[in-house]
């Protein structure tokens, strides 16, 4: 178990590319974090220089306090799976297992291997399995196969590199359970790379928002996506993504595209001497004014035309499309780019609650409530309304909630020792 | 597979009957031939009106008549094509694994030159080589033989030994080296296991093309010290000077082919392809 930290890191390719910006970043000991970004964020050469399997350019890497830079990556002790899983083929998944352990770094005897791959293989489930050849594998046995040989190193730590996104949705939503229990369970610092936000969502105690290599935010799930930094952050991180609509200051009045919205104090104070902001507004933030049974004092109501509409069972998906300010359309467009994204018109995405009687084609009653909304500089996209001591508290929320499950997994491993 | 039809079976069948005779035809003609005696060969029928052991008398037994050419010959053919072999893969596995590996300056050019020398007429160079050989004092020798062969089975070797490398997942020596190993170790365990199917079939190629010159073979010896079995069996004569040595020619053929039989019977079950399957997705 062990530490990592980044300081500074910077990797400049020999073409002269730089795929990581000086990314800081201190991950505890036993934490699960996770790098997420579109794709060429970085996140993946990120990864690849804390293993070593990169060079580090500029900065320092250390584990444990000891700078590892220009360590070999058999001297670092991590483990990693790989997204193509790299077992060796010519090898039964027991000897896959047993690879670290049959190295000349290693200087375990065979009984000792035995156990220790008899016992990464019950908890993985793998034990009939063992005498098998990858090839004839599934996906999710050669991922478990991976995790496994990950394992029985007893690395510092564990990193992956998007590990499920070979898997087809069911097994993905298994797997990622059961990642997350085996970390939680052996209480081991693990770096994960993702793109998916489902993932980066269930799966971290923190997550570090990369863009283009540069490190946008790292914060608790909840922290990015109550108080996310930046527009990037605020755009990458929810789904369906948060809407962002041009807001004109008129005297005391927000007007935007759908609505005009009275200013509080809160948005007073965020929008400051400025005419134009971008409002970003969450699709759970809206109500079907007609049908919920929230009371709906001292929030907003527009009149919409409702374009399409989205039954998915537990939810209802409308959208509204709508004409955006000219002065912020680059930015978005540029946002969207940036996200991946390649959305050809302008229109709200909006989640009501699945009884909704609201239907393609109709008008609509929309509420929402001022609280709801995030405003942000349309030339720097920093979040104006970003609440310090709230992100604060959600922080120190998470924190406290990973230091229980990582009490929670000591004491049942005392458990399980005595009872051994 | 989806099963054949009846139709589809049968034109599978006299394709592969048409091509088994074109190619083996030859190979039985020759063996019978062997078994032939002096006066038989005319005979005009393919097989021996009467069988005899003699043309393997006359290249094998001690006392034969062709012994003394044949046996040296033979024994410089297994050797120099056994070393030009070695020689040829081990170098052609390491410059292959950094083609396939490695992005360096001049890699295609590397390749391109092998291309290039593989098309070069041998013709074209061999007089030019056995006066360079006279001069340096390799004509006659084993390593005068060895150095030309290389020229021919290195560039084929690196071309299919590249081929396999790139075949092999990266990300298994990464893997390997994550896991504790050292870049050696990474290699050894990881890669020459996956490489060796191609290993092997470069270097029963590159022996084939060792063993069957015959160029080379002529020009660069004169004497038993290196001419090799391609050579000397154009050096037969029969007992009198009107007799064809078409028997004891054809008996020595048949003993030239034992070898490469035997080491493609041996190597044939390491030829399996599909090794690399399951290593990754796909």
């Amino acid at each position: 178990m062990a530490s990592i930290t980044l300081n500074r890191i910077v990797k400049t390719y020999d073409d002269g590319f730089t795929a990581v910006k000086g990314v800081d970043l201190d991950i505890a000991d036993g934490e699960f974090v996770i790098l997420v970004g579109p794709s060429g964020c970085g996140k993946s050469t990120l990864l690849r220089m804390i293993v070593g399997l990169e060079d580090i350019s500029d900065g320092e890497l250390k584990i444990d306090d000891e700078v590892v830079n220009d360590k070999a990556p058999k001297d670092r002790n991590l483990a990693m799976v790989f997204q193509n899983y790299a077992l060796y083929p010519h090898l039964t998944v027991y000897e896959n297992i047993a690879f670290p352990m049959r190295l000349k770094s290693s200087d375990l005897d065979d009984k000792e291997i035995d156990e220790r791959v008899r016992k990464a293989s019950k908890l993985l489930e793998l034990d009939e399995h063992l005498e098998r050849k990858p090839a004839n594998l599934s996906g999710g046995q050669r991922q478990r196969v991976a995790m496994g040989r990950a394992i029985v190193r007893n690395a510092s730590a564990f990193l992956f590199d998007e590990p499920l996104s070979n898997l087809d949705a069911k097994l993905r939503g298994q797997m990622r359970t059961e990642i997350a229990r085996l970390q939680r369970s052996l209480g081991i610092t693990t770096v994960y790379v993702t793109h998916d936000q489902t993932e980066a969502m269930t799966l971290g105690d923190r997550v570090a928002v990369l863009r283009r290599g540069e490190l946008q935010q790292v914060a608790s799930p909840r922290g990015l996506y109550d108080q996310p930094v930046n527009l990037f952050v605020a755009g990458f991180i929810g789904s369906p993504p948060m809407n962002f609509l041009s807001g004109t200051v008129d005297g005391d009045m927000l007007r935007l595209p759908i609505a005009d919205v009275p200013l509080d104090d809160r948005l007073r104070a965020a929008v400051e001497g400025r005419d134009l902001v971008i409002v970003g507004i969450r699709p759970d933030a809206f109500e079907d004014a007609d049908a919920t049974e929230r009371d709906l004092v001292g929030g907003v109501t527009a009149e919409l035309d409702i374009e399409m509409t989205e039954w998915l069972g537990e939810v209802l998906y409308a959208y509204v499309p709508y004409d955006t300010d000219e002065t912020v359309k680059d930015k978005l467009s540029e946002l969207d780019r940036d996200l991946d994204g390649e959305s050809l018109r302008t229109e709200l995405v909006v989640a009501l609650d699945a009884m909704s009687a609201i239907r393609a084609g109709d008008a609509a009653r929309l509420w929402f409530s001022p609280d709801s909304l995030h405003l942000f500089d349309p030339e720097s996209g920093v979040n104006l309304t970003r609440d310090e001591t709230k992100a604060e508290k959600l922080e120190e929320d998470a924190r406290a909630a990973r230091k229980r499950a990582l009490e929670r997994a000591k004491e049942r491993q005392a458990k399980e020792q005595q009872r051994a | 597979m989806r099963a054949m039809t009846w139709p589809q079976r049968i034109t599978w069948i006299v394709i592969i009957a048409v091509v088994l005779v074109w190619s083996l035809f030859p190979v039985f003609s020759i063996a019978m031939t062997s078994f032939k005696t002096p006066a038989g060969l005319f005979s005009g029928t393919l097989l021996p009106e009467e069988w005899t052991l003699d043309n393997y008398a006359t290249i094998l037994a001690p006392g034969g008549s062709a012994q003394d050419l044949f046996l040296p010959a033979l024994r410089n053919s297994i050797g120099i094509s056994l070393i030009a072999t070695f020689i040829a893969v081990v170098l052609a596995t390491l410059c292959a694994y950094a083609i396939a590996r490695l992005d360096f300056p001049g890699k295609r050019i590397i390749l391109t030159t092998a291309l290039a020398v593989s098309v070069f007429p041998i013709v074209s160079i061999v007089t030019p080589l056995f006066n360079l050989w006279r001069v340096v004092g390799l004509y006659d020798t084993w390593l005068g033989l060895i150095i030309p062969y290389l020229s021919l089975t290195l560039p084929i070797s690196i071309w299919t030994l590249a081929a396999f490398f790139r075949q092999i997942p990266w990300e298994l020596e990464q893997a390997a080296q994550v896991d504790g190993a050292t870049p050696f170790e990474a290699f050894r365990k990881t890669v020459v296991p996956l490489a060796a199917p191609g290993v092997f079939t470069t270097a029963i190629i590159a022996f084939f093309i060792a063993w069957n010159d015959f160029v080379y073979g002529i020009s660069l010896t004169s004497t038993d010290a290196a001419r090799p079995v391609p050579a000397a069996l154009s050096f037969f004569t029969g007992a009198s000077q009107f007799e064809e040595p078409t028997g004891a020619i054809s008996a020595a053929a048949i003993v030239v082919t034992i070898p490469i039989v035997i080491v493609v019977v041996i190597f044939q079950r390491r030829i399996v392809s599909g090794l690399t399957q399951g290593a990754v997705k796909g």
